[in-house]
């Protein structure tokens, strides 16, 4: 949590993309504890390795600065903040005064790789089938556009002269 | 033993971070991390749910929001990439115009 707020406080993008880095690194440890140690294993790859050296590497490319303010932010902000804090407070009420708040045991649920696997391949094996053409779809979407559009552009001005 | 509430109150959390941050903040990249953030809050309460009410399939769901945020994260980065080559800037008050 404290990683989460840090993430909204620093101006430059860096400390902000490694702040996130340490929300992933508690939410895998929350999962562990929960029992879900595959999910948490996956947290760790995909989140906290692969889409964050995704990031980082973008802000690296881009050379990106601390962020200038604005008078709309100001706004924004004296704004937001109150209303953001009136709705964190009404979510905490409902929650903690709920008269029959169950509880969790950790490690009640075993989410070993072995039962996610059977479900995954049976049950859910259509969505997953339909998530690697999503997956599919956004590499060649993403190669396409941040491919440099020197090549379409010559041709156009070739077909412009 | 750890409430039920206590997970979804760190979930709405984490979601009311991502939330504040896709508003306040002007950095492209920024904000894109302030969606992860959010798909993380939701992760959170699917696998609090999963342990309680004892079913595995809310796990599998957290793994299909994963997918969609790997390649949410490619095409957006991808976006942000192009952008910045036409633009030169990221910051988001600046780019008004979808033509390039």
């Amino acid at each position: 949590m404290a990683g989460a707020i840090n993430l909204l406080v620093q101006s430059h993008p860096i400390n902000s993309a490694l702040s996130l880095i340490v929300v992933m690194a508690a939410l895998a440890a929350e999962y562990l504890l929960l029992g879900a140690e595959f999910v948490a294993a996956v947290q760790v790859i995909v989140y906290a390795g692969a889409i964050m050296v995704l990031f980082v590497i973008t802000i690296m490319l881009l050379n990106a600065g601390a962020e200038e303010r604005t008078k709309g932010s100001r706004v924004a902000i004296l704004l937001g903040v109150p209303g953001v804090v009136i709705g964190a407070v009404l979510v905490a009420w409902t929650l903690l005064n709920r008269p029959n708040a169950q509880t969790v045991s950790i490690g009640a649920l075993k989410g070993d790789p072995q039962a996610i696997a059977r479900l995954l391949f049976h049950e859910f094996l259509l969505p997953f089938e339909i998530t690697s053409v999503l997956i599919l779809i956004a590499i060649m979407g993403a190669v396409v556009l941040a491919s440099r559009p020197e090549a379409g552009a010559r041709g156009a001005r070739k077909d412009g002269q | 033993m750890i409430p039920l509430s206590y997970y979804l109150l760190l979930s709405g959390i984490l979601f009311v971070c991502g939330v504040l941050g896709f508003l306040i903040k002007r950095n492209i990249i920024t904000i894109f991390m302030s969606i992860e953030l959010m798909l993380n809050g939701v992760n959170l309460s699917f696998v609090a749910f999963a342990a309680h009410w004892h079913a595995l399939s809310g796990q599998v769901f957290v793994f299909f929001v994963m997918v969609v945020a790997a390649a949410e994260a490619a095409v957006g980065l991808a976006v942000i990439i192009a952008v910045y080559r036409t633009r030169e800037t990221l910051n988001v008050d600046r780019v008004n115009l979808l033509k390039l």
